[in-house]
């Protein structure tokens, strides 16, 4: 069974229904027993990112999740879920994140470009994670952030896209895949994403 | 780079499409799901849902509406229409939609927008601004009071109106009411007070097919730093150019070139394509 983590950020109905949809058994879990539990972990999440650190600490899940990226377990990152990985955000002053990557969450520099960006966008594969069969070099996903994170290694960058900067949109490190756009929220291609991280926890 | 997106809008009433087109190929040409999906095989990149159920007691349809649409379709999906609590909201979030679109309680009270943004993010909520063009006799017929400047006197109104030519006021209701807010100034506000994205409407092209007002669509995307969707008065294709190019919206919503089916949404974006306008082509 794969946990998706709720802690109160967002719509999780629709990665629950896209992980149903392809026939692979996630559930929605509130609790650190859970997650141990599971074969593998789903954070989702929209929203800001001291809520999804206050709101992680407020349910005692932040342990349960380090623990279980620690252990090996495939973990899915989205959104929120890939920025409350690194090491802080510069969102409401300084907010410390997980640091399971070293690193900065920024937001995109006022100009001319409108914020949140909002809408479909092109995916630049850097690096292919096994979870990405099928999937096509710029195909495009959908995105709803003000916020984007800047690794320090940039070993773990999979994938980049385009929006004035050309920021990081998904990271890959052994069993942590993370991506900045909603595949719950792509289409097709989106669903593909889910199924291919199912075959994975299947195989670990 | 990010492309323009492309909204069908569907109006429901107590749970039902309004306008069902019998010739299409749906299993119930009524039914909201048929209808998604019917849009996400065509390659749409939102949805939006515009609830103008009447009866209150009636509301919670639209919910179920809502997870029915999000087990079955995975794009984003907007509903808008008589949103008045912050509850209202949840249960919306909840049931699976993306973004909550209000306009009359926003009006009313436009601190609603900063609670409903800090509460579930500024990403969920788009202000629906219903605008109009102004002209003297609507601002003397009027009796609404200047809400964002309650001292200003007709005299100094009408000063205003020749010295600025064109402005537009907001209408709440569906266009049934006026209010002297200046639209231009209320899509500022509202970006200042949390919205994640305006859903702008002209009041003067709204089922009129004779295309968006540009100019408004243009004043407003280039007054606030938030997306803009552009939408009213699509009659064709060409319109949705006009309205992402020389409007500079974000995004083009359309209901009845769509839902009578004298486009599809791949043809629309084919279109746009062959224009030069960066739109997303299904693979």
């Amino acid at each position: 069974m794969i946990a998706i983590v709720d802690y109160g950020m967002g719509n999780l109905r629709s990665v629950e229904k896209g992980f149903l949809k392809v026939g692979v058994d996630a559930r929605i879990v509130t609790d650190a027993a859970s997650i141990d539990n599971a074969k593998g972990v789903v954070l989702p999440g929209v929203g800001a990112f001291i809520d999804c650190i206050k709101n992680l600490t407020d349910m005692k899940l932040t342990e349960a999740i380090i623990g279980a990226i620690e252990k090996g377990k495939p973990y899915l990152g989205i959104c929120l879920g890939l920025q409350v990985l690194f090491t802080e955000s510069e969102e409401f002053g300084v907010c410390r994140g997980l640091n399971v990557f070293k690193g900065k969450v920024v937001k995109f520099p006022k100009g001319d470009l409108k914020v949140p960006h909002m809408g479909w966008n092109t995916l630049d594969i850097q690096k292919r994670p096994p979870i990405f069969d099928g999937i096509e070099d710029k195909s495009y996903f959908y995105f709803v952030h003000s916020f984007y994170v800047v690794p320090e290694d940039n070993g773990i960058i999979a994938g980049t896209t385009d929006y004035g900067v050309n920021f990081t949109s998904m990271v890959w490190k052994d069993n942590v895949f993370a991506m900045q756009f909603h595949p719950e929220k792509s289409q097709e291609l989106g669903l593909k994403i889910l199924k291919g991280f199912g075959e994975f926890v299947k195989k670990a | 780079m990010l492309a323009k997106r492309i909204i069908p809008c569907l109006d429901v009433k107590d749970g039902r499409v309004v306008k069902g087109v019998s010739f299409v190929n749906l299993r119930d040409a009524g039914d909201p799901v048929e209808n998604a999906k019917f849009y996400d095989e065509q390659g749409a990149d939102e949805l939006v849902f515009l609830d103008i159920t009447a009866s209150h007691e009636k509301r919670n349809i639209i919910i179920d509406v809502v997870m029915r649409t999000a087990e079955e379709v995975f794009m984003p999906l907007t509903v808008g229409g008589g949103i008045r609590t912050l509850d209202d909201i949840r249960e919306l979030l909840k049931s699976g939609c993306d973004k909550v679109s209000v306009n009359t309680s926003a009006v009313k009270d436009p601190f609603f927008v900063s609670r409903a943004a800090e509460r579930f993010g500024s990403q969920c909520i788009v202000v629906a601004i219903d605008a109009k063009r102004v002209t003297k006799e609507m601002v003397y017929t009027s009796d609404e009071p200047w809400m964002d400047e309650p001292s200003l006197k007709l005299v100094q109104l009408e000063r205003r109106l020749s010295r600025d030519g064109l402005r537009w006021a907001i209408s709440t209701h569906g266009g049934r009411k006026m209010k002297r807010i200046d639209a231009v100034n209320w899509a500022k506000k509202m970006e200042e007070l949390g919205a994640g994205e305006i859903m702008l409407t002209s009041m003067d092209r709204d089922g009129t097919k004779d295309g968006y007002d540009i100019e408004l669509t243009r004043t407003i995307a280039e007054a606030v730093s938030i997306p803009v969707i552009a939408s009213g008065g699509v009659g064709n294709l060409e319109h949705l150019y006009e309205g992402l190019v020389y409007g500079k919206a974000d995004a083009a919503l359309a209901a009845s070139i769509f839902h009578y089916r004298e486009y599809t949404i791949k043809e629309a974006k084919e279109y746009l394509k062959a224009r030069g306008v960066n739109v997303r082509l299904k693979s």
